[in-house]
């Protein structure tokens, strides 16, 4: 196959420093009481209460939220604006499957970069439980509809392809992949909005029941309900909401073709191009030493490890040499998923990845309380989705 | 943590309890859409499937890039150049990676377990999802050498599953 180039990307104008000056996140649970519309007005207004903000602080509303399907309900983002605060404002929802919650603030940056808004309230919900008998059958049309579709795929199987193909590549077992599940839930403990914290062994995960080999219960994230939101505003306002604002200073989304079964699927090459892209944005030349902690998305253990090399913190097959040493834990070197990621704190699918923005926020303001890593200075948070092919990525510091 | 953070978690969310399924906190619907899509295969799938239903396997090359394509596609994505040589692959391949399913499209369980795989075809650059028979689930191996099992020509209906799966072939 012809190499193809890596793009670097310039941004021809003079543009604005963004902040993230709020935060709120609900608790993941697996059947919330709460609409998906009350369950985004929750996350938004305690974001807005953080930053000691009302509706009328807010020029600009995005939102995310994953396939109509889920709910059963059409024009899901028109459906929820009202939650998200959008009434009589300029409102955009976006959609790129599960790389949506690190999409959606990345579509608020370039509304105040852009220098177009000086404030911009980010929402993202998710309420899986109403999909019976289980929401995984509403993902069905992500296959081919002429050449997929006809085999009776199941979502779980382009984990289970390649986690496969990722473990054959590097020799790397499923008792160190086990070890992801096992951190991240023990992590989620910590996390007041955690669905799944608890304390589990290799032994428990390597003994759960097989759903599609070598995906096995264990492995994977929980369908969850749940909302987050952030509050970005310029550098020419922030500092009238807060003393202490966290920078988003680098964004990067890349996407690769829906052509799936043409790649190695070893490794995500649209990660890594996603990830250089916002590196370049935020003057970070050397990923492994500069970023202190990162939440890379993941919804599958093997996810993480995948996700780390895709996101440069170390070399292609490393990361999972550096979770058997310690190194990710949260007092390691290069903590990962101090949050409890969606292992731990559930996957309410676009509200999941905006959970990662939310904790590299209280990270980096020094307000994660049990969760917070020594020495946070610079996080990376990561989503990823469509068919396999989509790298979302935010850099952020204080 | 600030007291200001404690007082921004009033809204974190209210579980629902099995109670709640009976005094109006849910109401179910069931809803059958009665809807069929008629897909048009397009200019080029439409010729694959079709050349399934003759039993031969066919690709498309691009020229510029040095590709040969399965699934074929109208244009190349990485050079955007229309695509029209068409050429005839073996129905032989390689596993390049595979999966043991024990869950059925719903997540409902399979009495026996489906394998699934990407197969990469002989004499092209891509892979295919498809499934294998013939095999125990033990015995898969990613890197095997696997051919197409067809169906008779009388129940070839110009289908992906024209293919009923693809078995070892050995060395």
């Amino acid at each position: 196959m012809a190499p193809i180039k890596n793009i670097e990307r310039k941004l021809p104008f003079r543009r604005k420093r963004v902040a993230v000056i709020g935060a709120g996140l609900t608790k993941f649970m697996s059947r919330a009481k709460e609409t998906g519309r009350e369950l985004a007005w929750e996350a938004a207004k305690m974001a807005l209460d953080s930053a000691g903000m009302t509706l009328k602080d807010i020029e600009t509303s995005t939102m995310g939220t994953a396939p109509d399907a889920f709910d059963g309900v059409h024009m899901k983002g028109e459906w929820l604006a009202d939650g998200c605060g959008a009434f009589n404002k300029p409102y955009m929802r976006s959609y790129v499957g599960g790389g949506t919650g690190v999409f959606a603030p990345i579509q608020g940056w370039w509304h105040i970069a852009s220098g177009m808004f000086d404030t911009c309230l980010v929402t993202c919900e998710e309420k899986m439980s109403s999909c019976k008998p289980h929401p995984q059958a509403a993902f069905n049309t992500i296959f081919d509809n002429m050449i997929e579709r006809q085999l009776g795929p199941n979502l779980i199987w382009i984990f289970a392809l390649e986690m496969n193909r990722y473990m054959h590549k590097h020799g790397i077992t499923k008792e160190q992949i086990a070890l992801v599940s096992v951190k991240n839930k023990k992590n989620a403990i910590d996390h007041p909005s955690a669905q799944l914290g608890k304390k589990i062994t290799v032994e428990q995960v390597l003994k759960s029941p097989v759903l599609a080999w070598p995906v096995q219960l264990l492995d994977i994230s929980p369908a969850s309900d749940g909302a987050g939101s952030v509050i970005l505003a310029s550098e020419d306002v922030a500092y009238k909401y807060t003393d202490n604002p966290v920078w988003l200073d680098g964004v990067g989304w890349n996407l690769d073709t829906t052509y799936w079964t043409n790649r190695d699927l070893y490794y995500p090459e649209y990660v890594e191009r996603a990830a250089k892209m916002a590196y370049n944005m935020a003057g970070i030349k050397d990923p492994k030493k500069e970023i202190s902690f990162a939440e890379p998305y993941d919804p599958f253990d093997y996810k993480e490890l995948h996700h780390m090399e895709g996101l440069q913190l170390c070399g292609k097959g490393e990361a999972a040499k550096l979770t058997e040493e310690g190194v990710t834990q949260r007092d390691g070197k290069m903590p990962i998923c101090p949050s409890g990621g969606l292992l731990g704190v559930g996957n309410p699918i676009s509200a999941a990845g905006l959970m990662k923005i939310c904790e590299l926020f209280w990270q980096l303001r020094g307000e994660a309380g049990k969760r917070q890593v020594p020495n946070a200075s610079v996080g990376v948070a990561q989503a990823w989705g469509d068919l396999m092919q989509v790298g979302t990525v935010a850099v952020m510091r204080k | 943590m600030s007291a200001k953070k404690s007082e921004t978690e009033k809204f974190m969310g209210t579980p629902l309890e099995k109670e709640s399924f009976e005094d109006g906190s849910v109401i179910l619907t069931e809803w059958e859409p009665k809807l069929w899509y008629s897909w048009s295969t397009g200019k080029v799938v439409g010729k694959f499937l079709s050349e399934l239903k003759a039993g031969k396997i066919a690709a498309i090359k691009c020229d510029s890039c040095k590709r040969t394509l399965i699934p074929p596609r109208m244009f190349c994505e990485i050079c955007f150049s229309e695509l029209k040589d068409w050429v005839y692959v073996k129905d032989t391949g390689k596993v390049n990676t595979f999966v043991i399913s024990k869950i059925a499209t719903d997540r409902s369980p399979l009495k026996e377990p489906k394998i699934a795989a990407v197969i990469d075809i002989d004499g092209s650059d891509g892979g295919i999802l498809h499934m294998l028979g013939e095999v125990n689930p033990d015995d898969v191996k990613i890197g095997m050498k696997v051919q197409a099992v067809w169906k008779s020509q009388y129940e070839r209906r110009g289908e992906i599953t024209d293919i009923k799966y693809f078995k070892p072939i050995g060395d």
